[in-house]
């Protein structure tokens, strides 16, 4: 076993590491304060390829693997989360399913733009009640001669409504067989009458992504937008969403590496009672501490992108990966601003930001709650004890 | 048209480094070699000049075979293929050796426009391009802060210490670059993952005709220079300004 990274991952980081310090990380701040889209960062990033990677040239990406995208996102996590969710979204969330189960046609007509970081594509899953409980979905898509209508509405949907978002593939009921409701997901371009966005969320942290509720009121689109088979979309983003954690872990590593990197500077410069705060073993600690578990995250990260990388599902892996690296995070932003003492609370300290974008990697792509039940369903699995959501009474629906 | 990039890999600058042996050369063993980031500007003026023109990069290196990494990154940005002289019996070499073998290295590829950087990050000795020159028997043109070519004609703007200087020069010929000069492109992702399969040829003195005859050039002392002085602090008694044009007038600002 060997943990260095190839020549290339070490280019691929090299170049996303300078590009986080040159371009992303001037522009952080302000960014956080105006809530402004970063639409020159995004461009830029386009322009180099950051969309393409981990696709296959096949499809026009750039056959990078999906290991380097994650160094990539951890990188930009580092300087900004905002621009690295507005990437991993894109990427993870709008991309990855069009290429994975979308058709000749689709593909022809939406990829060139997305992998060029020229439009954004956006996936509505959640609603107003139903995140955790995906399943639940009340939108609803009937087929009418060749078109589906489409009626409902998403919550906190990321990447739909910028200047250059081109459309979300949402999920929606589409039929109901044995009693067990059947879920599609379903194309919708952006300009499509009856489909609006609401005004961006004023959001704790992520400020300078773009997150919004999307109204879909008597939508019609063509009966061909349905992505990969109808009926069986459940399924195909349960898949889906397993990168994304994986990505997720990534980005949270990202801001935890930022955490630290910024406690090191602030400690070793501060000084209280005539030394370096740094030079008390409380702060010392404390620094072990998170580089410690920081490894550990990016570790558990590393390992579950290496499986997706040979080509198989990471299952309890990236669900792993998410749950230990988000709350790493979490811990590692909330010692930063301690270490920052009064300062860590001005918004004036990179690490008040930290503090404030961090959170949400807990919550976004199933929160650590559904993580830790995902870990142990499959853990228990060959003991016959079935864990679901909604407890033992469940009926069985697989539901997350 | 064929461009020539002359790169060097050099001891990652970012680590502090340490001088070595009778000559006084940088420690390489046991360091990280990186592209010299002077060197980037170099490349960045050679692609646009092979872009405006149609054509090619192509680097030429002189350097230990475990730095032909270094030049990866240089073909990320979008030269086409490398060429580095290593051989053991060029470890500590002096400028000339250094410019024979290039010029060797440089001649045997042909060329219509060698790119240098004015001098490199590590060794700043400065004289490279003009003997390039002088061993490839073309003009050089040193300090250029920007490069353009009208037919066979190329039209340079030299860094002068009074100003800048209109330069107008036949291909082939050899051209420094200040660094600083443009903005070095980032590789794309795509360059990154390409620069794998693209040729880097490797050669030694011999197989270029270079007989070695030994350094010509001694480094005979190295002293590290003093402490930069604390500066001097001028309050306004009403002359202030004065004074402070004066400095900048005996510094050459004003
Ligand atoms: C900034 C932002 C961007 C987002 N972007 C997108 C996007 O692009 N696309 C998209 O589809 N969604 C997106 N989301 C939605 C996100 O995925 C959901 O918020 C998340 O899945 C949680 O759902 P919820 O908010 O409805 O919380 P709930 O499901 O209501 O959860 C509330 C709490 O109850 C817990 N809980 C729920 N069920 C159980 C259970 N069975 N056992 C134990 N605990 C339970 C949860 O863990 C949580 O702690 C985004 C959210 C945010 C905040």
């Amino acid at each position: 076993m060997n943990f260095d990274l190839t020549s290339t991952q070490e280019d691929l980081r090299g170049l996303a590491r300078s590009f986080a310090d040159e371009v992303v990380a001037p522009k952080a701040a302000d960014y956080d304060v105006s809530g402004d889209f970063p639409y020159d960062i995004v461009a830029k990033m386009g322009d180099l390829g950051f969309f393409g990677l981990p696709f296959p040239e096949e499809v026009g990406g750039v056959g990078g693997d999906f290991l380097s995208y994650c160094l990539v996102l951890e990188e930009l996590a580092r300087a900004d989360a905002s621009v690295a969710i507005t990437l991993e979204a894109a990427v993870s969330l709008g991309i990855t399913p069009i290429v994975r189960f979308g058709s000749e046609e689709q593909r022809a007509k939406w990829l060139p733009d997305l992998l060029a970081g020229k439009r954004l594509w956006a996936f509505g899953l959640t609603e107003p009640g139903a995140g955790s409980d995906a399943y639940g979905t009340a939108t609803r898509a009937r087929h009418e001669g060749d078109e589906w209508v489409i009626n409902g509405r998403k919550a906190f949907i990321t990447n739909a409504g910028t200047d250059i978002s081109a459309g979300v593939t949402i999920t929606a009921v589409t039929g109901e067989t044995g009693g067990k409701r059947e879920i599609s997901t379903i194309a919708i371009e952006r300009g499509t009458p009856g489909y609006s966005q609401a005004p961006k969320y004023r959001k704790l942290g992520w400020h300078a992504s773009d997150t919004r509720e999307l109204i879909f009121d008597d939508v019609h689109v063509p009966y061909s937008n349905v992505i990969g088979v109808e009926g069986k979309g459940y399924k195909q983003f349960l898949g889906t969403l397993e990168g994304g954690r994986v990505a997720i872990a990534a980005l949270a590593v990202g801001v935890a590496q930022a955490c630290l990197d910024e406690s090191v500077a602030y400690s070793a410069n501060r000084t209280q009672f005539g030394h370096p705060i740094a030079s008390y073993q409380t702060t010392q600690m404390k620094l072990a501490d998170m580089a410690t578990q920081i490894e550990l995250a990016r570790l558990m990260t590393w390992k579950a992108a290496s499986i997706i990388d040979v080509g198989r599902q990471p299952g309890k892996y990236a669900s792993m990966a998410k749950l230990h690296a988000s709350e790493v995070a979490t811990a590692c932003a909330n010692q930063a601003v301690q270490i920052h003492g009064g300062f860590g609370f001005m918004e004036e300290a990179p690490v008040a930001r930290y503090y404030r974008d961090v959170k949400i990697n807990e919550i976004g792509e199933g929160t650590s709650e559904i993580q830790r039940l995902l870990i142990a369903r499959e853990i228990l699995a060959p003991r016959g004890i079935r864990v679901e959501p909604n407890g033992p009474q469940g009926n069985g629906e697989k539901r997350t | 048209m064929k461009v020539i990039v002359c790169v060097k890999q050099i001891p990652d600058p970012s680590v502090p480094g340490e001088l070595v042996g009778p000559a006084h050369t940088l420690q390489r063993e046991g360091v990280t070699l990186v592209l010299d980031p002077g060197d980037e500007f170099g490349v960045e003026a050679g692609l646009a000049l092979a872009e405006s023109q149609g054509g090619e990069v192509v680097l030429v290196s002189m350097g230990p075979e475990r730095g032909a990494d270094a030049l990866r990154k240089g073909l990320a940005m979008g030269a086409a293929k490398g060429i580095l002289v290593s051989d053991p019996g060029l470890a500590g070499a002096d400028a000339l050796t250094t410019a024979t073998v290039l010029a060797a290295a440089i001649r045997r590829e042909g060329f219509d426009c060698v790119i240098t950087a004015t001098e490199s990050t590590d060794g700043y000795s400065g004289v490279i391009p003009q003997m390039l020159a002088a061993l490839l028997e073309v003009p050089a043109v040193t300090f250029a802060k920007s490069i353009s070519l009208q037919d066979s004609t190329m039209r340079v703007k030299r860094q002068t210490e009074s100003g800048t200087e209109d330069a107008v020069v036949n291909l082939p010929c050899i051209v420094s670059v200040t660094a600083g000069v443009n903005e070095p492109r980032y590789p794309t992702l795509k360059g990154i993952l390409g620069a794998k399969s693209k040729p880097i040829e490797t050669c030694t003195a011999e197989s270029l005709g270079v007989a070695l005859t030994g350094s010509t050039q001694q480094v005979a002392d190295v002293t590290p220079i003093a402490a930069r002085g604390a500066g001097e602090i001028i309050t306004d008694d009403g002359s202030a300004a004065a004074k402070i044009v004066e400095f900048l007038t005996t510094v050459k600002v004003l």
